[in-house]
Order: C-alpha cells, then structure tokens, then sequence
C-alpha cells in the first residue's frame, strides 16, 4: 500500500509512543500492584490483589513486546544500540520480568507458607526493579548517552546510574504504585479496600514530590527537555492537562469515583509521555556530549517501503487488538471474587 | 574454545532459544486438544468432556506461563546481543516480529484471560471460541518467527543497500519476504513437531492413569484423543520433513550434505543411515542405501546431489554435529511414527489396555518429540553455519560492538541458574498436577456453563 506524501517517520515515531504509553497505563498498574504487594498481610489480601490483574497482566505486557517489535521494524538503529548499549540494564529487566510472570503462575499452586512467601517476593522485587529500570531507562534517553560516529554506545553501566536517571527511576515507580493502588481499589471492597484507599493517598504524595523533583532537575539540568515548551508557550496546556488529571485524584478517590481516578491517573500519563515525546522530537536518542551523532526518526529509519507496510499491518490490527481488549476487560469488569479458578 | 563474546553470545542463544522451546511446542500442541475436547464437549454434552478441558487447561496454563515468561528474552535477544545482525535484518524482518505481536501475541494474552478465568463468567459457545482464538493466536506467533527465522536461512525478496560496515538489507517485496522459499515448508514441519508434542503430553499422562488404574473413563477418552492426533502428526511430520530436506538441497546445499555427511558430489549418492563423520579425513562411515540420497532429493537415483568439498572450509558447518542431530531427529520421527501406530492398531482393536509394556512406552514417548523438536532446530541453526544470514552476513560480523565479554558471561550464568530453578518448579508443578488428577467436581459444570448451549438442550 501506498501512503503518498505522509511522513511515515513521524507516524511511526507517534505510533511507538503510543504503543510504550499504552503499556505505561495498562503494564504500570500490574506493576504497581506488584510493587504494594508485599504490603498486604494476609494470604486472602495477597490473592485479591494477584487476582485483580490475574487475567490482563499478560495481555497488559504484549504491549512492550509489541514495543520492543515495532522499534526493530521502524528504527533498527535505535533498537540495536539501545538494547545492546542498555546491556546489562535490560538483561536485569528481563530477568524482573521473568520472575513476575512467573510467580504469578506458581504462587498459588503450592499451599505452604514458604512456598509462597518466595514467589510473593519475587512477584514484588520483579514489579520493583522492572519500574525502576523503565524509569532509569527513560531518564537516560531524556539526559542523552555518549554515542560514537555509528552510533553506537560509548559509555559503560555505572555510566546509566545517574542521579538524574535514578530520580526518574523512582519516579517512575512512585507513578506506578499510585496506578496500580487506584486500580487495587478498582478491584476490591470492604476492609481491604478501605487500607488500599489510605495508599492511594500515601501514593500521590510521594508521586508528586517525586514528580517535583523531577521536573525542578529537568529544568535546572536538562534544559533541552524544556526548550520546546519555552518556544512554543501553548504546549504548557499539556503540561496544565497532566497536573490537572493528577489534582482530580484524590477528589476522585474521596467521592468514591475509583473509574474516574484510574482514568485521570491513566491521562496523566498519557500526557507525560506526550511531553516526553514533544521535547525529544524528532530525536529517538540524544547523544550527549556530542549531539550530532544523535540517532533520529530519520537517520535511524527502515525505508519507506518497510515503515508502509508496517502501518497497513498497524491499520489492520491495532482496531482489532484495541476491541478484543475492552471485551476482555468488559467480561472481567467488577470486584474480584475467589473462586476455585483463582490464583 | 576461548570465551569470546561470539561464543559466549551463541551459547546464550542457543541456550534461550531453545528452553523457550521447551514450551511453545506445548502450548501449540494442547491448544489443539483444547479445541478438540471442547468441540465434543458442545457436540455431544458428555460431561467427561468438560473434566478433560479443564484438567489440560490448567496444565496449558502452566506451559503457557513458561511460554510467555522465556520468549521476552529473545525478542530482547537481538538487540542485546546481535545489535549489527539486528541493524542488517530490521528493514526485512523486524516487520515480522512487529506483526508477531499485533496478530498473535494480543490475540493469545487476550483471550487466554476467557480461556484460564472465563469458565463462569461466559456461555459454553463464548468460551469455546476464546479456546479457538488462543489456539490460532498460538498458530500465528509460530507463522510469524518461523517466517523470520526461513528469511535468514533462505533470504529473499531484498535488496542489499550501502557497503562495508554499514551494508543492511532493505525490503523490495513483501509477501516475497514472507513467502520465502523455505517459510512455508518449515512451518508446516514446525507446526507438526508442536502437535505432537502436545499430543504425545497427552497419550504419556493418560497411559499413566491406565496403569495406575486411576480415572481410567478420563484417561481413555484422552488416550483416544492423544493417539488420533499423534499419529496424524506424526505421518505429516515425514511428508513435511521430507519436503524441508528438498528445499535445503535446493538453497542451502552444505547444509544438506552436512546433514548426510556427505563430502563427495555425484551421482547415486548414498543415504547413510547412521554413521560416524571423520572430518579430517573428510568421510562419514556406517550402513548407507547407494542412491537413496538421489532418490529423495531428485526423484531419480542417478541425478547427482552436492557434497561438501565444493565449499571452502570457512564456509562449511560443523558437520559431526549437523550429522548426528539430524539423524536423531529422524530416528526419533520414525519410532514415533511406530509407536503411535501401535498404540492405535490396539486401541482399536480394543487390547491396548492390557499391553503394559506398549502402555509403559507411551509414557514415555512424551520425551520423544522435545528431543526431536530439540534436535531439529540445533540441526537447522548449526546446519546454517556459519552464516547468520545465509550467504550474506557471517554469524561472526552480527555481534553487538558494544558489548564485552563479561557482560555477556554475566548474563549467561544468569540465565542459566533462573532457567534451572524455572524447569525444576516447572517438573514438580507439572508433576504436582498430574497426580492430583482430574477434578471430580469438573464433572458437573458450574456457572453459566451449566446450561446447555441452544441447539443440544
Ligand atoms: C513454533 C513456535 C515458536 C517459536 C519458534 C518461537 N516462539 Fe516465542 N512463543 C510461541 C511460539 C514460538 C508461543 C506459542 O506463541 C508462545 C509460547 C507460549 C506463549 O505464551 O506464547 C511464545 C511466547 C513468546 C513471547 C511472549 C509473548 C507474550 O508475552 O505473550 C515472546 C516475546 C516470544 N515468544 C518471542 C520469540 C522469539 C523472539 C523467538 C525466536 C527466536 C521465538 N519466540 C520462538
Ligand atoms: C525456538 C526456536 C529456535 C531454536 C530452538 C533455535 C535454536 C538456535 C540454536 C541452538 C542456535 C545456536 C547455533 C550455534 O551456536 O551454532 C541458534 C542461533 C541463532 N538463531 Fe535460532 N533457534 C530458534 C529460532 C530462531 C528464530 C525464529 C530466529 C530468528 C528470527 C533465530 C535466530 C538465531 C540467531 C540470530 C542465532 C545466533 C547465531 C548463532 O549463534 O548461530 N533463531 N538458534
Ligand atoms: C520423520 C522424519 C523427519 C524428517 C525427514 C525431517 C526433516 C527435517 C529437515 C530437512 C529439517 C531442516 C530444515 C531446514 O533446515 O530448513 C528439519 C528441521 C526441524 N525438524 Fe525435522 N524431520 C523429521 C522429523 C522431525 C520430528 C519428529 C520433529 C519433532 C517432533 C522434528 C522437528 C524439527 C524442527 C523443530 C526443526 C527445525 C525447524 C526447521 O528448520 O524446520 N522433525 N527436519
């Protein structure tokens, strides 16, 4: 098929923000749900809350791996050097998502105390680090990583744990636990429900100084993070869009509306994310300190011909994905209930 | 051998790939009698057949986890790893991979929630369909990597774009790509090897109850199942192995004669049955059939096949290795062809049960189809040495620059200790699963599944 004079590049570049912010908002609250998870007490607790995200998590992750799919196709360059640069960074991640898909699984098929005690922490330490590393890895791409001529990485591990890349790895995990405690809330009633919403409260806060932070160090450090919005003054209504949604939080929770909060805290996101991609425009990864060897949506893109029949295959299966996905949902709407096919 | 990045990097695939392997099969192969049982399920209403979905659900479950949980390393894997393979191959098969998630990962993880948690929540056709939608989605992931995987081994519609370092493949035609020469035969082999290694699962757990005397209505009607679809998969298995072996004489001739052990080009070449490869002398000795080589690759006995001396040595495989992989993938696909066979001449001449032995081989060909699945594609990757892309990019010029030899080390031990710790609670949950049995209390239907569908009330 033949898309004519569009700009494929930026499609593309829009279409893997949107397929990373999907996974932000359905991913984060499995994840953040993992990162509570050790807050419960008790056995019954632990398994609602497993239950709450037992039939989407996996679903929720076929997002990143779409991702990670849809990156090699449109931007190998990127792919390549990120992944092979991020080495030991995502081989941890993959091993944190290992033993949260893992656990999930075998938590429940054993009844002894030990048994599941372990598969509990893993569960928790695999949702922990992977929030983490997302966050880290974010961060890194925001402040720009030393890239040679080719465009390959030229630093080393330690080089990624930066403060600035660590503050957006926890705030990336505060932003998750606040997601999966509004979505926990969702979920469950009675005793349970009534300490989760007291998190969810603990969760804001800690979001938004984190969040502060964050933003006081973008400005202050990475400016080029922000240039656009000085440029461009009307692009701070996103910005205004994403403290609102967080602001109607809390409101949310107080009046009972948990669907409302899930989807202010799911806009907040959806509006982060848009900034983060409105700054680094039309860079895919800024290299610093040499910011000419930066990999862009257009030195870093298959050809027209590949990046074409990617979107005939986008145009034909995001509609379906994105049906099949809110019928699931729809089906498994409602408070959890244990049943025998529970975890 | 010393620990380069190569090595270490080629071990670690090799080794990933091939535990997720374990378990793809599986899924594939038990989504299939999932959809069998439930379809007699709706048909007949037997509430026999609703015990058996739910027992092979909750053991699909478990494969499927292990499924899901070991693939998101190698689709990582190419970046980490083989960041220049990755930076040649994007253009051409990224698209596949891309494709892989939209069609058939989203299709699985959605309607596997239906499948694992639905039971009381939808109506029996409803949840029929989720079973089926698992299943295809199952198909469709195998669709997509085996056509990435053929792409490397038999490139083809592509052009080569820039030179040196720098040189990539970029796509000319599509559906070229996807049908490349090898694609289609290769799935049709994959796709074989996955039905009966969910099938053989099947005839191995059932034959145990037989012989414990336990659940014995169950293990029949699953028996009965198992067989009828191992064996059918067994028979295609030959036809469609023998149609890969013919695309590979055509487009990758050392890999065949590595495959055979075959160094000499001639005429009436000879198909060694099984044998011993002297690579420095440059022979393959044991009992060989004079022209059968011929006869299978060519229809004609006389018509000469390629050895490997026409290849330099660098462009040769391993060929011991290569040999003798492939041959026990053979050996395997004929004693499983037998023991299927057996079993259903047997079964239905009503004797099956009293045959111990027979019944104590087919708890045990369970293992016959890993092993071959296993050989298969070691036979397939090392066959295919030591190009990654065949006759384009060497295996050696994919690495990632980047990435040091500690680093991958790390990885590697890494991967192998959560991947030991992952199959031995995998082996005891399975186990675990299978001596508890089928639920009783799977005999009633509840919920909504409980009333008939329309149409057989
Ligand atoms: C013959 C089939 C087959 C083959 C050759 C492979 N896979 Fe696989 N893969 C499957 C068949 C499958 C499956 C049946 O679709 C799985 C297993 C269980 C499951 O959940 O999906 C799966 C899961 C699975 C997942 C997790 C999907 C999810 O989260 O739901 C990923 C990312 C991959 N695979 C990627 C790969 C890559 C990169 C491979 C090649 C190197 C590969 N698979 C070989
Ligand atoms: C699950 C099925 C697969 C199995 C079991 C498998 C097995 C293997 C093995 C054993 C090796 C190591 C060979 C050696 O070191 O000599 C290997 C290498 C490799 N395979 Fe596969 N493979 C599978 C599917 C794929 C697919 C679908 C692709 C590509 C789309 C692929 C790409 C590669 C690459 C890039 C290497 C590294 C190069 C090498 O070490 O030879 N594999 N595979
Ligand atoms: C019955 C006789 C069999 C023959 C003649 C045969 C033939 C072949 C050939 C020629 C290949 C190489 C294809 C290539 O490299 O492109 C292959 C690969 C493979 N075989 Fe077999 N095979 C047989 C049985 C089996 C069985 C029983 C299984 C598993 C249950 C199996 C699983 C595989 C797998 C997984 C591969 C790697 C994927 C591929 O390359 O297609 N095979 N086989």
């Amino acid at each position: 098929m033949s898309y004519g004079s569009l700009d494929l590049n930026t499609v593309w570049y829009i279409l893997i923000g949107v397929l990373f912010t999907g996974y932000a908002m359905l991913d984060g609250f499995d994840l953040g749900v993992g990162a509570l998870h050790l807050f419960t007490k008790s056995d019954e607790d632990r398994r609602v809350m497993l239950n709450a995200i037992g039939p989407v998590w996996d679903g929720n992750e076929v997002w990143l791996v779409t991702g990670g799919g849809a990156l090699f196709a449109a931007f190998p360059e990127v792919y390549a050097t990120v992944f092979s640069g991020f080495y030991m960074a995502f081989v941890l991640l993959l091993v944190a998502l290992i033993f949260r898909a893992v656990a999930i699984e075998f938590r429940s098929k054993q009844p002894m105390r030990w048994w599941r005690q372990m598969w509990d922490v893993g569960f928790a330490a695999g949702s922990v680090l992977s929030s983490l590393l997302i966050g880290i890895a974010m961060g890194n791409i925001a402040w720009g990583i030393p890239l040679d001529e080719r465009g390959e990485f030229t630093g080393t591990f330690a080089s990624l744990l930066h403060p600035y890349s660590l503050c957006l790895g926890v705030t990336t995990l505060a932003l998750f636990a606040m997601h999966g405690a509004i979505y926990a809330v969702l979920k469950t009633e009675g005793a349970l429900q009534a300490r989760l919403r007291s998190w969810v409260n603990r969760t804001i806060i800690a979001f938004i100084v984190c969040y502060a932070i964050t933003t006081m160090a973008t400005l202050l450090y990475v400016p080029h993070m922000a240039a656009r919005m000085r440029a461009h003054p009307w692009l701070f209504s996103v910005a205004l869009v994403n403290m609102l949604a967080i602001a109607n939080i809390p409101r949310a929770i107080q009046h009972r509306r948990e669907g409302q909060a899930f989807l202010s805290s799911c806009v907040a996101m959806a509006a982060l994310m848009g900034l983060f991609g409105l700054e680094l425009y039309p860079n895919l990864v800024l290299s610093q300190p040499e910011p000419a060897h930066s990999l862009t949506i257009h030195n870093a893109a298959s050809s027209p011909k590949t990046l074409g029949i990617m979107l005939t295959i986008a145009i034909i299966g995001v509609p379906v994905v994105i049906a099949y996905t809110i019928s699931i949902y729809w089906i498994f709407r409602g408070k959890v209930k244990l049943d025998r096919m529970s975890y | 051998m010393s620990m380069d990045v190569l090595t270490l990097s080629r071990v670690q695939f090799g080794l990933t790939a091939s535990f997720h392997y374990l378990y793809p099969p599986l899924s594939i192969g038990l989504g299939v009698v999932l959809v069998l049982t439930e379809a007699l399920w709706l048909k007949t209403g037997q509430p026999l057949y609703h015990q058996m979905a739910r027992f092979w659900t909750k053991v699909f479950a478990l494969t499927f986890a292990l499924g899901v949980a070991t693939g998101i390393v190698l689709e990582f894997e190419f970046g980490t790893n083989w960041a220049t393979f990755s930076r040649y191959v994007g253009d051409v098969f990224g698209s596949a991979l891309a494709a892989e998630g939209i069609f058939a990962f989203f299709l699985e993880s959605g309607f596997l929630a239906v499948l694992l948690f639905g039971w009381d929540k939808v109506s029996r056709g409803v949840h029929f369909f989720a079973t089926c939608m698992v299943c295809l989605g199952a198909h469709f992931s195998a669709i997509w990597i085996v056509v990435a995987n053929s792409w490397m081994q038999t490139p083809a519609g592509y052009h080569i774009v820039e030179e040196g370092l720098r040189a990539r493949a970029e796509i000319t035609d599509f559906w070229a790509m996807v049908f490349n020469p090898s694609a289609m035969d290769r799935l049709f082999h994959v796709l074989c090897g996955a039905w009966q290694a969910g099938a053989f699962l099947v005839v191995s757990v059932s034959a145990w109850y037989l012989l414990q005397g336990r659940h014995t209505a169950f293990a029949r009607a699953s028996l009965r199942l198992g067989l009828a679809v191992g064996l059918g998969a067994s028979v295609l298995q030959l036809v469609s192995g023998h149609r890969s072996a013919v695309g590979v004489a055509r487009y990758q001739p050392a890999k065949l004669a590595a495959f055979e052990g075959l160094y000499e080009t001639g005429p009436y070449a000879p198909l060694t049955l099984l044998g011993w490869v002297d690579e420095k002398a440059e022979t393959t000795r044991g009992p060989a059939v004079p022209g059968l080589l011929s006869l299978l690759v060519h229809g004609d006995p006389a018509q000469p096949v390629t050895g490997l001396r026409e290849f330099p040595p660098e462009d040769r495989p391993p060929v011991q290795a290569t040999f003798q992989l492939f041959h026990a993938m053979v050996g395997i696909g004929f004693g499983l062809i037998a023991v299927a066979g057996l079993g259903f001449l047997y079964f239905w001449r009503g004797s099956l049960f009293e045959k111990r032995w027979l019944l104590w081989v087919l708890v045990f060909a369970v293992l016959g189809p890993q092993l071959a699945n296993q050989c298969g594609w070691f036979a397939a990757e090392i066959g295919r040495q030591p190009w990654i892309v065949y006759g384009r990019l060497r295996t050696a010029e994919g690495l990632s620059a980047v990435v040091q030899a500690e680093a991958v080390l790390t990885s590697l031990v890494l991967f192998t200790l959560i991947y030991a710790l992952l199959f031995a609670v995998f082996v005891y949950l399975l186990n675990d699963k299978i001596q508890h049995g089928p639920d009783a209390a799977d005999l009633t239907p509840s919920g909504k599944l409980a009333l008939p569908t329309r149409g057989n009330a």
